[in-house]
């Protein structure tokens, strides 16, 4: 089965924030619960955008809090 | 063809330190945000007696000692800024009066923090042609004068200083291997310095609404940066028959530690094949890269036969990457 794109991004964010795979669930904040902060957003951004070939600018990038936010994003405009 | 490459190299950084400490007292931030989101601890300001032409010529002089060529027989001055003295006469033209270059043609470059990258690739191009036998290349900015020191997103990237190279004639094989030069303007926006131009001239009304000052979209210039460091680096190795395998050291221009960080990850580069002065200087745009060369020559820690990679990237868009296969022991 393809991987969703969750697992996806979950991938993505346990390889830049250096956090455990269990810790990123859809309701996690990836500043509050993740550890991330304004420029780890940026790069976590950017990944995104190349992974899934994307845009996200920069007013729709400020809305993103949780993982689930970044997945309907991505669903969304894919 | 001749192979063209680096005879000497020469920094001038202005005494002034100004630490993260000293911007606590100019706006709200702190050492622990600036260094953790920037890894800057703290940046050199020239004095107020100091402009960009006394600056390159400190760095220019150091890198014709070193080169061992008198300024009389170098052909080619070129000036890479964005914080020229004045609009005009050229600071390549006070540095060549200064220096005594008496035969060099000279003229200014703008190409931002990538200026440096553009200045070096033009100078080789007479050198290799035999047009030219010498070149002064120099990078040089005061940028603690185009600043808004109230805007605390910009004021604690920058810095000023110089850095310097001559370029001449090496042994066959040495020196440049490849440039690659890019540019786009649809992303002029991001990084701008807006009013004092021919658009925008100097008024009472410009000077109030601060348009003689740096503005910046810190986080568009962010994903650009992390984004053409890997593949201006991949064009320029590709050019030259090179993989990033090949690479001895990287000089990337130092806006951010956070950006080089992010692209040596995605590219796939060691730290240790990295140099990195953001720490002591912060963002001198174009004399990042020559100041950063100059220290790791100084320091020794290029030899004879390294493949170098510089590295250049900033407003305008404008960016690029040159590979270098270093001739000096
Ligand atoms: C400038 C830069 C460091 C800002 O980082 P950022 O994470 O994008 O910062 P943001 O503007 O999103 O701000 C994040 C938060 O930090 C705050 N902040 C900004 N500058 C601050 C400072 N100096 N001290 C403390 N807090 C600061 C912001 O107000 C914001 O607070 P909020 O979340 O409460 O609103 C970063 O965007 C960057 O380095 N970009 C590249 C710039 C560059 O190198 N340009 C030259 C290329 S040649």
């Amino acid at each position: 089965m393809a991987e969703t794109t969750f697992e996806r991004v979950k991938g993505i964010i346990v390889e830049h924030l250096d956090v455990d795979k269990e810790a990123v669930t859809l309701d996690a904040s990836v500043k509050d619960d993740l550890g991330a902060d304004s420029l780890d957003v940026v790069d976590l951004i950017l990944q995104f955008e190349d992974e899934f070939g994307v845009e996200i600018a920069d007013e729709e990038a400020e809305k993103i809090s949780t993982v689930g936010d970044i997945v309907n994003y991505i669903e969304n405009n894919l | 063809m001749n192979s063209v490459g680096i005879l000497g190299t020469g920094a001038y950084l202005p005494e002034k330190v100004l630490t993260n400490a000293d911007l606590e007292k100019l706006v709200d931030t702190s050492d622990e945000w600036i260094v953790s989101r920037t890894g800057i601890k703290e940046r050199r300001i020239a004095a107020p007696d100091e402009a960009s032409s006394d600056l390159a010529v400190k760095a220019a002089e150091q890198a014709l000692r070193r080169a061992g060529i008198g300024a009389e027989e170098i052909d080619l001055i070129i000036v890479a800024t964005v914080t020229p003295d004045m609009s005009f006469p050229a600071t390549s033209c006070l540095v060549q009066n200064r220096l005594g270059a008496k035969k060099a043609a000279t003229f200014d470059l703008s190409a931002a923090c990538t200026g440096f990258l553009y200045g070096i690739s033009t100078a080789a191009q007479f050198i290799t042609t035999g047009v030219y036998r010498y070149a002064l290349v120099i990078g040089v900015e005061c940028l603690s004068r185009i600043v808004d020191w109230s805007d605390r997103s910009t004021c604690i990237l920058f810095g000023d200083g110089a850095g310097a190279v001559v370029l001449g004639p090496v042994e066959d094989g040495y020196g440049f291997q490849s440039y690659e030069l890019r540019g786009d303007g649809s992303g002029g926006d991001l990084l701008k310095l807006t009013a004092g131009g021919s658009r925008l001239p100097a008024t009472e009304e410009t000077v109030q609404s601060r348009l003689h000052t740096l503005s910046m979209e810190g986080r568009e210039v962010f994903k650009f940066a992390v984004r053409v460091i890997g593949s201006a680096t991949d064009e320029a190795l590709k050019k030259a028959g090179l993989t990033k395998e090949d690479i001895d050291f990287l000089i990337p221009h130092q806006a951010n530690i956070r950006i080089i960080e992010s692209a040596i990850k995605r590219f796939g580069l060691s730290e240790e094949k990295v140099i990195v002065n953001v720490d002591r200087y912060g963002n001198m745009s174009s004399a990042s890269i020559p100041v950063a060369l100059h220290e790791a020559v100084e320091q020794k820690r290029l030899h004879k036969d390294d493949t170098i990679v510089l590295c250049g990237f900033g407003a305008g868009l404008t960016w690029g990457a040159t590979v270098l296969k270093w001739s000096l022991e």
